[in-house]
């Protein structure tokens, strides 16, 4: 084993640091779903199907992905089942050595295809519940019968023997079902359940004032989590995305901006996150025209925010610059106007009470949704 | 400290986990659900052997054969690091088949 590595590239004098090695990718293979959550987090103009990337330039974008260091491709959408090329991707993802993770909506996906997608390396499942129970999730999803094909779709993951993530996405009228979430997924052999709140980007932003949780509803959440986390231990790994509005530092958005992971869309756009496009502006490539090495190092998108040096002097001279990142540069967008704002979601930011005001002003808001629909996208009028 | 994995019992790593040497960062990874974790030298070494073949107790003795360590010390290490591994249900440990119950 050699303890040396041959410095490569030794000869170029980088203009700037060499950018860390991402970890993840996120491949949002289309936009197509059949569930109209009103959460959705995919943007308000959703890819069509005739400009989603071909297989063999997603064949090229895993390899290049593989190559730049990325050890994790998470498979989704949209629904990523809706790919008749999906088994193909993973095999392809196996002989490059990613590590490939399905994240699916489990509905429409029949038992021969669970099959086909195992028999094809897929190394983890994340399947996803709107509610814990077939109300809620039938409800949330607006899709009668969702919970029972989702049933029967963990059933067959963890009979094939594959790992299970169970993830609920909460808000404010099935936060209450975090325990039944918890027991949901304990029943079906998860190993893992991600509680994730909310977050306003995308399409979800129309629903804020439909889906904001209150604050005595989110610290009864934390508490429950918690208690849930030391019961659980060694039993169920609990992931929950906290809710920042109510909180005294911002989320770490991505780890920090094109540090860690990346995201392609359907149409080949490479976003250093997946509402980044919220950000006007930004000038993002295209794995069409570019390779994957050259957005990651190269792309302005990802050298916008990447760092420390883009911070205002409140973030540059806090000591939480490297823990916090900032926080989330999408938020700063829309909640400051300013991208490159403290995130308001800071209790240092000058914004802060506002934000705090709007959460509970929305918390107080009509419970009537605005669901996504695919196949009938909102126009004005 | 008592062993708490039998030696005659095979280990193998779980679906959904896998260990590969990562050629960006030179090193090794073990690739799990969500996550990335770096196994140190020693760790990698045992890993490399987790085939679902090498029972632990032959496990212990390559090492012991590869290392100028004591058998006994390697086979605590061993122990405790696969059985927080099972723990973490990063591997699955079975018991050999045993003479003819096996058929």
């Amino acid at each position: 084993m050699s303890l040396i590595d041959e410095p490569r590239h030794q000869l170029e004098v980088p203009a700037r640091p060499a950018p860390p090695i991402p970890y993840g990718m996120l491949a949002e293979l289309t936009h197509r779903c059949p569930l109209q959550c009103p959460y959705c987090s995919n943007p308000v103009e959703l890819d069509r199907r005739n400009v989603e990337l071909d297989t063999e330039t997603w064949l090229r974008v895993f390899s290049e992905a593989a190559k730049l260091g990325v050890l994790q491709v998470h498979l989704s959408g949209g629904e990523p089942t809706a790919r008749r090329d999906l088994e193909q991707m993973i095999r392809h993802c196996v002989e490059v050595g990613l590590y490939t993770n399905l994240i699916t909506a489990g509905v429409g996906v029949t038992t021969e295809r669970l099959q086909s997608i195992s028999d094809a390396g897929i190394d983890h499942v994340q399947l996803s519940f709107q509610g814990a129970t077939a109300d809620m999730t039938d409800k949330v999803s607006n899709f009668r019968g969702a919970h029972e094909r989702k049933l029967a779709v963990a059933h067959e993951v963890r009979r094939l023997g594959l790992p299970l993530t169970i993830n609920s996405v909460v808000h404010r009228a099935n936060i209450h079902q975090i325990p039944d979430f918890i027991e949901l997924a304990l029943s079906l052999g998860a190993k893992r359940i991600e509680i994730a709140h909310s977050q306003y980007y995308g399409w979800a932003l129309r629903n804020r004032g439909a889906l904001m949780p209150t604050r005595d509803q989110v610290f009864w959440a934390l508490d429950v989590v918690e208690e849930a986390r030391t019961r659980l231990k060694g039993i169920l790994t609990i992931d929950a995305v906290v809710p920042d509005y109510y909180a005294k530092y911002p989320k770490p958005c991505m780890n920090g901006w094109g540090r860690q992971s990346l995201n392609v869309t359907p149409s080949g756009k490479v976003l250093p996150c997946h509402a980044a496009e919220t950000i006007p502006n930004l000038d993002f490539w295209n794995v069409r025209d570019h390779s994957l090495s050259d957005v990651w190092v190269n792309s302005p998108a990802f050298n916008a925010f990447r760092g420390t040096d883009w911070m205002p002097p409140l973030c540059k001279s806090c000591d939480r610059k490297e823990i916090d990142w900032g926080g989330c540069r999408c938020q700063a967008m829309a909640i400051a106007g300013d991208a490159a704002a403290t995130d308001p979601a800071c209790h240092l930011s000058p914004l802060h009470a506002d934000l705090l005001a709007l959460a509970e002003a929305d918390a107080d808001g009509s419970e009537v949704y605005d669901y996504r629909r695919y196949f009938q996208p909102d126009r004005a009028g | 400290m008592t062993a708490t994995l039998a030696a005659n019992s095979v280990p193998r790593l779980a679906r959904g986990v896998r260990l590969r040497h990562d050629e960006a960062r030179g090193q090794w990874v073990l690739l799990a659900p969500e996550r990335v974790l770096n196994p140190d030298p020693v760790a990698v070494e045992i890993l490399k052997k987790v085939d679902g073949a090498r029972s632990i107790g032959l496990i212990v003795d390559e090492l012991a054969a590869a290392f100028t360590v004591e058998r006994q010390t390697i086979a605590t290490d061993v122990d405790a690091f696969l059985a927080g591994l099972a723990e973490k249900g990063l591997i699955e440990v079975t018991s050999p088949l045993v003479g003819d119950a096996a058929s």
